[in-house]
């Protein structure tokens, strides 16, 4: 097993610092969350807190009529732990009609319109709040691509996309994340008893490991299975990587004049600030 | 004798030079009370680092008719002053660029000449590379400047400290990459990029029997960190003065010039260092090069 363990401490520290800076230089000193009750949102959460103080933090929970009361409850954790503000928003009445509109719709079809569903109610605390959505996805379910695109992957910044499940699991440990949190099955919880590894069909630490050797390691395929991982399990991970690049990129725009965004007209984010 | 260095490390705003310049001019003046007779700022002090398209419209010429220097010259009347800037040639190439600013005038530009152009980088795309490194003389001896990826090859100290360079100044706006293990070898809370950048300062400063002082900038860019880490290393490989990660400050240390007399005295590899020899080999490694 490869050592993907961290320096806590400073991965904290950058973070935090991360999230103020970006945040200030937008023009914000306050950010809007999506608290699920997962690992990955606790994390950001106390991040976002650390970095902005409590007063700065608007945590939202958006359950449907199926989320688990555990999801529920565990977010609440967070929220009173970091004595943080909170709405809950349930999304139920909200989406229903557009299932019924579209009946025999399938799992899939139903937790993209929650994600989105529930990154329209995020964007819009995010202006009634004056705070910037700061993202929860981790780098393990980028690379994946488990994520709704424009859903639970749409935020202002993200302060946990450069960490693998096993490191948002040890950063959380480290900075106080309920153990109830950590310890509990990943899961979207789009439906009941759904979870993540069991959609995906393999563990996180599973994963983790070849995407550190692929990506951080720039290790062949062929490497990563002489390192003693079975052929097809590598080669379903790296098609799931290649297949959801659209998902990491803004779309492509047809270039037609000599000067055209995202080509040749480059500038950061930061840019004047 | 003596030298009153002062290293600042210090945030940017991106594109904007009068608000850097602003920042330039306060920390000259705050190392000016401290008695400082040096003050260096890390690559690109005055523009900030991932310019892109911006690169055209922050750059200046190090002369007193340009406004921004000549703000800067006047300055150095007080104290010798070192910054990093976008400078267009005359022909409007954009480079890269250190100037070291005494008593008004300007003592020497270094561009820089490896543009790093992989993983993260993409100076190449941008920049124009120098093509030259010397040493000058300045008020304290003979001074080499680099900047960032220019030291990450040893031929570019190697030459500056043939051409006579006693004192290095090196200055970066280096990306942190490589969040280390938990409980490294290595001491925590340091990246991989801020642990190699300080293992090879100390180390040129070992082999060169030189100072080796160096600053970089802090703050983030995006998604990018800076990590600061200010340093000087003496002519023994000691370190002098170590600045904090991912903070600003203005870090002020002392160096006893007359350290090169005694480390020189004690390891004399720069007497021994047979330049024939290296030129000799050099000739005939890039012409079997050539021929094959």
């Amino acid at each position: 097993m490869a050592d993907i363990s961290i320096d806590t401490d400073l991965a904290r520290k950058i973070l935090t610092g991360f999230i103020r800076t970006e945040l200030n230089r937008a023009g914000f000193s306050k950010a809007v969350l999506g608290l699920s009750g997962g690992i990955d949102s606790a994390l950001a959460c106390y991040l976002a807190a650390e970095a902005l103080g409590k007063e700065g933090i608007l945590a939202v929970r958006m359950p449907y009529k199926t989320s688990a009361q555990d999801s529920l409850d565990d977010a609440q954790q967070v929220i009173d732990a970091l004595g943080i503000q909170s709405l809950t928003v349930p999304i139920t009445e909200m989406v229903d009609p557009l299932f019924e509109r579209f009946l025999g719709m399938e799992n899939r079809r139903k937790g993209n319109i929650m994600a989105r569903e529930r990154m329209i109610i995020l964007f819009d605390q995010s202006e009634a709040f004056h705070g910037l959505v700061v993202g929860t996805s981790n780098k393990t379910e980028i690379l994946l691509g488990y994520s709704t695109w424009y859903g639970d992957s749409a935020c202002a910044i993200n302060p946990i996309g450069d960490l693998y499940k096993a490191q948002v699991r040890e950063l959380a440990q480290a900075m106080g994340v309920p153990k109830s949190i950590i310890e509990k099955a990943p899961s979207a919880d789009l439906w009941a008893g759904q979870t993540d590894e069991g959609e995906l069909g393999f563990t996180y630490d599973q994963a983790d490991q070849i995407l550190y050797l692929l990506i951080d390691q720039r290790y062949t395929p062929q490497e990563v299975v002489d390192a003693s991982f079975r052929e097809e399990f590598v080669k379903a991970i790296l098609q799931r990587v290649r297949r959801n690049q659209f998902k990491r990129i803004l779309p492509p725009i047809a270039k037609l004049s000599n000067r055209t965004i995202g080509y040749d007209f480059l500038y950061l984010r930061d840019w004047g600030t | 004798m003596k030298l009153n260095l002062a290293l600042a490390q210090i945030n940017t705003v991106l594109g904007n030079v009068e608000k850097n310049l602003e920042k330039h001019l306060a920390l000259i003046d705050q190392a000016q009370a401290a008695c400082t007779d040096l003050l260096v700022f890390p690559e690109l002090s005055l523009t900030g680092y991932v310019l892109q398209d911006l690169v055209p419209t922050v750059a200046h010429r190090a002369e007193d008719c340009d406004p921004v220097f000549h703000q800067l010259l006047k300055a150095s009347q007080k104290i010798d002053v070192m910054v990093g800037f976008v400078e267009e040639d005359a022909r409007s190439r954009f480079y890269i660029a250190s100037a070291y600013l005494s008593g008004g005038k300007v003592l020497h530009v270094h561009r820089k000449v490896y543009l790093p152009t992989y993983g993260l980088f993409d100076e190449g795309r941008f920049f124009a590379w120098g093509d030259g490194v010397s040493a000058f003389d300045t008020r304290f001896g003979r001074v080499g400047m680099l900047i960032c990826e220019d030291f990450w090859h040893a031929s570019l100290p190697y030459l500056l400290w043939l051409d006579g360079a006693d004192i290095f100044l090196f200055a970066s706006s280096s990306p942190g990459r490589g969040l280390p293990h938990a409980n490294p070898c290595d001491e925590p809370g340091r990246l991989d990029s801020a642990r190699w950048v300080d293992e090879i300062n100390r180390a040129y400063a070992g082999l060169f029997t030189s100072f080796v002082c160096h600053t970089n900038r802090v703050g983030f860019e995006d998604g990018l960190n800076f990590w600061g880490g200010a340093s000087v290393y003496d002519p023994d490989g000691i370190a002098l003065v170590h600045g904090p990660q991912h903070e600003e400050a203005l870090i002020q240390v002392e160096l006893d010039l007359n350290q090169l007399h005694r480390t020189r005295a004690r390891l004399p590899v720069l007497r021994d260092e047979r330049t024939a020899l290296v030129l000799r080999e050099l000739n005939r490694i890039v012409n079997a090069k050539d021929n094959s």
